[in-house]
């Protein structure tokens, strides 16, 4: 027999069987996680040697309940497994299921073993059926479903050799499918084997049910199946209902057969007690609000050592840089715009990691499925879904891994709305521009001897973009029509302790993706930025130079406070300052002048810039680091106009409110793009959301003006 | 079977209680049910309802689903 020695093989499973676990057991460190064409669900691959000079590639598709697909992951499997020309198309399928809920786990493996293509039956978690009384007769199972079953435990390794070599041996038998869905559409089935060429009559059956959600179907093709559905009266729910009893009805007959369960065990009392205190009317709400209050205090504190480190170090390899390297527009280019834009994106690495690593957790522990089941109902009083409570979480450290996180909503309606909300919950890059604009307003003095008054502003903020979040959503939800109906059937796992290695892999998975896909945008942004930063129209930059130099030199200025003076004026006469001044009769009415309209602009890239940008121009230098000596310039920055403070708390309000609302996020609308594959939305996000900032702003200050 | 004026559903199980699938009301639906194991002839017990009365976890095919009270409406038992 000719050996394949680069065979694809796909894990499939039902969600919670412990797919994943097994997928980073063959494939450890050597994983890709890459997109399926058209969709974006991850599709995650990796290599793995299944014996001497064979390397399998395997493929982890999406937790699935059955072929019939109901959500964006359901529908990539089933597009692979029914189309034998995709290029993700196995040679092994390995199926696993989850012992101690055999039944169930056995409908997906008695439809996909119907599809004709070789597979392998991997029993996981036998120790906990066990501890539940479930004993199961792996022999028994295998002699009666013919086909290789291997009791592996994913969480440990056991068994995985076995299924190693079972994996590879497998063949398809003819004859031996035990559901036959001629029996149902005997006449359709043979008419389109016969003219669309299908060779497996499972196939033939399903696209009967699903041709219009085939896209390797041609039009042709589709109208053919059409034609052949309405000649035969073929009845797609109804048969679609008596296909999946007739499959349970053969499993519960094959069950009675090979489990042996123990009359006097309870099913999971752990997990029924601590449900009994986490979905509890008060500690359930206590304990999630707690949860949440300790991922901030992670998210917040934690997170800033290393992001310091991480700063320090961009810097310094910036200094070194410009010492070693011969000064220039190409050395400038690559250290104030390229690494300068990719410090900006590795900065947030920490974050987007404890908080993945609180996710990872939270979602490997079964916890999540019962912050879900609590916060349900209270979700779908503004159009969103128990399940939006994950990206909402996640935004207030991003917005980009959060609206990745809105995958698993169903209901295409509340995904959307989801997305759409979700960058107006304040995340971590609105922190270093709200701790600034606060510090200039608001004293530092203690209300009641204990609450900080800048804190208390702080969290008014985040109240603000919460309930704006909240109040667009039920807006929206009123707006938006959707035929989908909105339904929510989820599984409530047992607890397991979570699995370090996923967790592990989960967060350096999540890391990735954000530093690739985030970070191309971002660098783009800043090389851009640059240079419309560095460039002026013109001469233009040369008679701010020299008009610096002439100022100097009468001033007798120190050769630093030269450089500052020069790169201030620079800024001014550049393409940046001449935009910002271009645009100062829009944002005039807000209060801002020319200078925060050059920040406005670019912290369009990511709002952290504008701390950047305005250190710039208030020429405070490379000091950016210190932003005791940012607040005493603005504070000290006087207003041409009126002849006092430039700062005044109008203008700062203001200022805040903008960037409470504003979509300045140019990776929020990129992720945006890419998971609702249209422009449509991230342009909707972006009109409403800065018309929201703007025209609030222009109330904030216009109010506050009048009563200072 | 009879026209009953008023048919039992899940939706009308207290804690504790359970019944056996009979039918269902709402085609669609049923087929997301029947997948996860809600089959005619199969036992379902009310396990526990979410604290503001909305979704509620039943017992089915040995696991624990948790549903919407609108659901568990469609879901006929005896």
């Amino acid at each position: 027999m000719p050996v394949n020695t680069n065979p694809k093989i796909a894990l499939i499973g039902n969600p919670n069987s412990g797919k994943s676990s097994l997928f980073n057991h063959l494939t450890g460190l050597n994983q890709k996680i890459g997109n399926f064409p058209g969709v974006t669900v991850d599709k995650k691959t990796g290599s793995c040697i299944m014996v001497e000079h064979v390397n399998a590639e395997i493929i982890d598709l999406p937790g699935t309940y059955s072929l019939y697909p109901k959500s964006q992951d359901e529908q990539v499997v089933f597009d692979i497994l029914t189309n034998p020309k995709d290029k993700n198309y196995p040679d092994t399928i390995v199926v696993v299921v989850d012992a101690s809920n055999l039944k169930r786990n056995l409908l997906l493996f008695t439809e996909i073993k119907d599809l004709g293509i070789p597979i392998v039956l991997a029993v996981n978690m036998l120790d906990i059926a066990n501890r539940q009384g479930i004993e199961i007769n792996i022999e028994r199972l295998k002699a009666k479903l013919g086909v290789p079953v291997v009791s592996i435990n994913a969480r440990t390794g056991e068994g995985i050799e076995w299924l190693k070599v079972a994996t590879l041996s497998t063949k398809v038998k003819q004859s031996e499918g035990f559901f036959k869905p001629t029996i149902f559409a005997k006449n359709v089935i043979a008419e389109i084997k016969d003219q669309l060429h299908i060779s497996n009559a499972y196939v033939a059956l399903l696209t009967a049910h699903l041709y219009d959600k085939m896209p390797h179907l041609s039009t042709d093709e589709k109208n053919a199946v059409k034609k052949i559905t309405k000649q035969y009266d073929f009845e797609s729910r109804n048969l679609q209902a008596k296909e999946t009893i007739a499959r349970y009805e053969y499993i519960n007959t094959l069950i009675e057969d090979v489990i042996i369960q123990q009359p006097d065990f309870n099913i999971d009392t752990m997990s029924k007690k601590l449900d009994s205190i986490l979905t509890h009317k008060v500690w359930g709400y206590v304990i999630f609000f707690a949860t949440l209050f300790l991922m901030f205090q992670a998210i917040f504190a934690w997170a800033s050592i290393p992001m310091e480190w991480i700063d320090l170090g961009i810097g310094k390899l910036n200094g070194f840089l410009m010492e070693v390297l011969p000064a220039g527009p190409l050395v400038s280019l690559l250290t104030e715009g390229l690494i300068a834009g990719l410090g900006g994106v590795l900065i947030f690495i920490p974050q987007i990691a404890i908080l993945f690593a609180f996710i990872a957790i939270l979602e490997e522990s079964g916890y999540m499925a019962r912050v879900m089941f609590i916060m349900d109902k209270l979700m779908r009083q503004f159009g969103l879904n128990g399940k939006s409570v994950v990206p909402l979480v996640s935004s207030v450290a991003c917005a980009v891994p959060a609206i990745m996180a809105t995958r698993n909503i169903d209901n295409w309606k509340e995904r959307m709305i989801t997305i759409f909300v979700t960058p107006l919950i304040s995340c971590s890059a609105r922190i270093p521009v709200y701790t600034v604009l606060i510090a200039l307003i608001v004293p530092e003095q203690y209300v009641f001897g204990v609450f900080n008054m800048q804190g208390l502003a702080l969290m008014g903020l985040y109240l603000v973009g919460f309930i704006s979040a909240i109040v667009t959503a039920k807006i929206m939800q009123l707006i938006l029509k959707s035929k989908d109906r909105s339904y929510f059937v989820m599984e409530l796992p047992g607890y397991k302790v979570p699995r370090w290695k996923n967790v592990g892999l989960t967060i350096i998975e999540k890391v990735k993706t954000f530093v690739f896909e985030a970070g191309k945008v971002i660098v783009a942004i800043s090389i851009v930025l640059w240079v419309l930063a560095s460039y002026g129209p013109g001469d233009a930059m040369v008679k701010a130079e020299n008009l610096a130099q002439s100022t100097a030199i009468q001033q007798q200025l120190t050769t630093q406070q030269t450089d500052k003076l020069i790169a201030s004026n620079k800024l001014e006469a550049s393409y940046a300052g001449t935009f910002g001044k271009f645009i100062e009769p829009a944002i005039a009415p807000l209060g801002f002048d020319w200078k925060i309209g050059i920040a406005l602009i670019t912290s369009f890239a990511a709002r952290e810039v504008f701390i950047g940008t305005m250190a710039t121009i208030y020429s405070i230098g490379a000091d950016v680091e210190n932003e005791n000596t940012i607040i005493k310039r603005m504070k000290a920055e006087i207003n041409p106009k009126t002849g006092g403070i430039m700062y005044t708390p109008a203008l700062a309000m203001s200022l805040l409110i903008f960037y409470v609302f504003a979509m300045q996020c140019m990776s929020t609308l990129a992720v945006v793009y890419r998971e609702t594959k249209s422009w449509t939305w991230p342009i909707a996000q972006l009109v409403y959301m800065t018309g929201l900032a703007y025209l609030s702003s222009w109330l904030v200050y216009q109010v506050l003006s009048t009563m200072y | 079977m009879n026209e009953i004026v008023k048919h039992k559903t899940i939706a009308s199980l207290k804690i504790g209680e359970s019944g056996v699938v009979s039918g269902f009301t709402d085609e669609l639906m049923s087929l997301k049910l029947l997948e996860m194991g809600c089959l005619p002839g199969s036992k379902i017990e009310l396990d526990s309802i979410a604290p503001l009365g909305c979704p509620i976890c039943i017992n089915v095919s040995g696991y624990r689903l948790a549903i919407r009270m609108e659901e568990a409406a469609t879901v006929l038992i005896d």
